[in-house]
């Protein structure tokens, strides 16, 4: 979190339902995000992370719920009353002004911006910031996608927002350029101290840039937490498989450890009660060992940079991802056998469907 | 884009010349039999000079003007921004107002003139005789031509997303609409008000059997009299018709890309 963070929330959303015909959109949806804080929903489609930042904006009638934002209630109020400032999904550049007449926009519809030039260094200063004031006379359709982002993200912090909301705003573009444009994001939401509310349904944008992420599922908020905490301690099967890589083998439980592949692990709060339960494995939750005469095989192994994947086929067909040092690649080729070695940290394990 | 062979060339040639000629053939004989001198041959513009002079015709012209701008207004107040407001808020109504904006081009002309006439009789009340009380009808008969023209522009643009960009930046919905949707469909509603001025200006039937006296109504009574007078004028119509088609929007056009380029 941001050094400016202070006790008392920024945003608070309460409660929040809103359901379109028999889908429920939003189910008892509550978030708080503090000052200066950049929280991401992340969740699959169509869980309700983007009515909760629409219902945010203004955009979305709810139900019921209350919205609260800067100690004010706002859950009634006009989109264009809210000062929120949004990036969306969708290039949506006014096409019929330039990039600096699209940032100076939100800023002509403020009384205390009717100062032309005071608006125009306002807005070359934003571009500034997202390395863009070069094209500051450029039109939307003679700039790149990324580029386009960029002016949107200084359209919507040239107004000062209370809270930034960014609706998935990488995904039209291709792999570098978002990986590029996430750093920059993070950045200037440092630099500014903006609370922010970043959707997405891609784990590793939301885990490389938020302070907390929250994972939904069908309009509500599973868990909520730091990036390595919701890595490394979900509360729930669903939070365990939607973030990150994991195995789910078989194993059985008993006084807080899972037992499996001759071994055990202590498993995580909130796991599967004593019994036979699925335990859901990280790749480097175990390491492997060459060994010739067990009864598990490598079937193939992606080289991944620094790391490689090794799928190894056990005893009974499962196929179980192993995460494993790239230096150690040639040590375990395709067909070779292989045991294993568990680390301490726990893991989740989930009850058997019935 | 896809390079056309020689085949399709010489086929596209073939058509486009089949039908400019089928399109400039009656425009050619028109020109040609309003500036005949008598059957011994020559040129003369004697008709075209009469215009001016010819009974009512002026009249009637100025009539057509006034009703074909009063049709563009109702249009562009009436019209446009419904179907912004139905796009961006009432979607669930686009269906419906298509349909209710196409029922004028499936109903005879006829027809509608018999369904108006009482309503006309109690128009008549308010308005008197004027033939601008024409206008009411004229706006509906526009719809379906206008609607295409607006639609196609606002299909073509992701207005919502737009909107909704305007609004969190602190926009009203009037400043939404005149601000941000309305220049990117600028094209769309230009187009539709050339259509509307050209349909008011060649608009026969309804005028002539509610016994109003528009352009085309005076055109034909004049052809019984004085045809080349009266095809002279048709044909003036028509040039000033498809200058307003093709003129204003490519003049829209080359406006957009010259602010692009600076």
């Amino acid at each position: 979190m941001s050094t400016n963070a202070t006790s008392l929330p920024a945003v608070e959303l309460k409660s929040l339902r809103r359901a379109f015909g028999h889908v429920v959109a939003l189910n008892d949806f509550s978030l708080q995000i503090a000052q200066g804080e950049l929280v991401a929903l992340l969740g699959p489609s169509g869980c309700g992370k983007t009515t909760a930042l629409r219902a945010l904006a203004g955009l979305q009638d709810l139900d019921s719920g209350q919205i609260v934002v800067e100690g004010k209630d706002i859950t009634h109020m006009r989109a264009s009353k809210r000062d929120m400032g949004m990036v969306f999904q969708s290039y949506s550049l006014f096409p019929h002004m330039s990039a600096q007449e699209n940032v100076e926009y939100g800023l002509r519809l403020r009384k205390e911006s009717r100062n032309k030039v005071g608006r125009a260094r306002r807005a070359i200063e934003m571009l500034e910031l997202v390395g863009l004031d070069t094209q500051a006379k450029r039109f939307p359709h003679q700039l790149s996608g990324g580029q386009q982002q960029r002016v949107a993200l200084a359209r919507a912090l040239a107004i000062a927002p209370d809270v930034l909301l960014l609706d998935e705003p990488l995904s039209a573009l291709d792999a570098k350029v978002r990986s590029q444009l996430r750093d920059e994001i993070r950045r200037i939401q440092l630099e500014l101290g903006t609370t922010t509310l970043f959707v997405t349904h891609d784990q590793e944008e939301a885990l490389g840039i938020a302070d907390r992420v929250g994972v939904m599922s069908a309009g509500s908020l599973q868990q909520i937490a730091s990036p390595a905490e919701l890595y490394e301690r979900p509360t729930s099967a669903l939070v365990a498989e939607f973030v990150g890589l994991t195995t789910p083998l078989p194993c059985d439980i008993r006084d807080g450890r899972a037992y499996l592949l001759g071994s055990s692990v202590p498993v995580l709060p909130g796991s599967a009660n004593n019994g036979p339960a699925l335990a859901l494995l990280r790749p480097e939750s175990i390491d492997l060992v060459p060994d010739p005469l067990s009864d598990s095989v490598v079937m193939n192994v992606s080289f991944l940079g620094s790391v490689c994947r090794v799928i190894v086929q056990l005893p009974d067909k499962t196929l179980l991802t192993v995460q494993a040092a790239s230096e150690r690649i040639s040590d375990f080729p395709p067909g070779s056998r292989v045991g294993f070695s568990f680390h301490s940290r726990p893991v989740f394990a989930k009850s058997i469907p019935a | 884009m896809k390079r056309l062979t020689g085949i399709t060339r010489i086929w596209r040639a073939v058509i486009l010349s089949i039908i400019g000629f089928y399109m400039l053939l009656p425009i050619v004989a028109m020109a040609d039999f309003s500036t005949r001198a008598g059957v011994d041959g020559g040129r003369t513009f004697d008709s075209w000079a009469a215009i001016p002079s010819a009974p009512g015709l002026l009249e009637s012209i100025a009539v057509s003007l006034q009703l074909a701008f009063l049709a563009v207004v109702g249009i562009l107040v009436l019209l446009v921004p419904t179907m912004i407001w139905v796009h961006l808020r009432l979607p669930l109504m686009r269906r419906p107002l298509e349909v209710l904006c196409l029922l004028p081009i499936a109903i005879p002309a006829i027809v509608i003139v018999v369904g108006i006439a009482p309503i006309y009789r109690w128009l008549s009340q308010f308005f008197g005789s004027s033939p601008l009380s024409l206008a009411f009808i004229y706006t509906i008969l526009t719809f379906p031509f206008a609607y295409r023209a607006v639609n196609t522009s606002l299909r073509s643009v992701d207005v919502n997303t737009l909107a909704e960009a305007a609004r969190t930046l602190g926009a009203s919905w009037p400043r939404t609409i005149a601000e941000v949707i309305i220049p990117n469909i600028r094209n769309g509603i230009l187009g539709a008000c050339v259509i509307s001025i050209a349909l008011v200006l060649g608009e026969f039937t309804i005028s002539s059997l509610l016994n109003y006296e528009t352009m085309q109504v005076v055109i034909n009574l004049l052809g019984k009299r004085e045809g080349q007078i009266s095809v002279a004028v048709s044909l003036a119509a028509l040039i000033f018709a498809f200058v307003l088609l093709v003129a204003i929007p490519t003049s829209g056009k080359k406006q957009e890309v010259g602010q692009g380029v600076d």
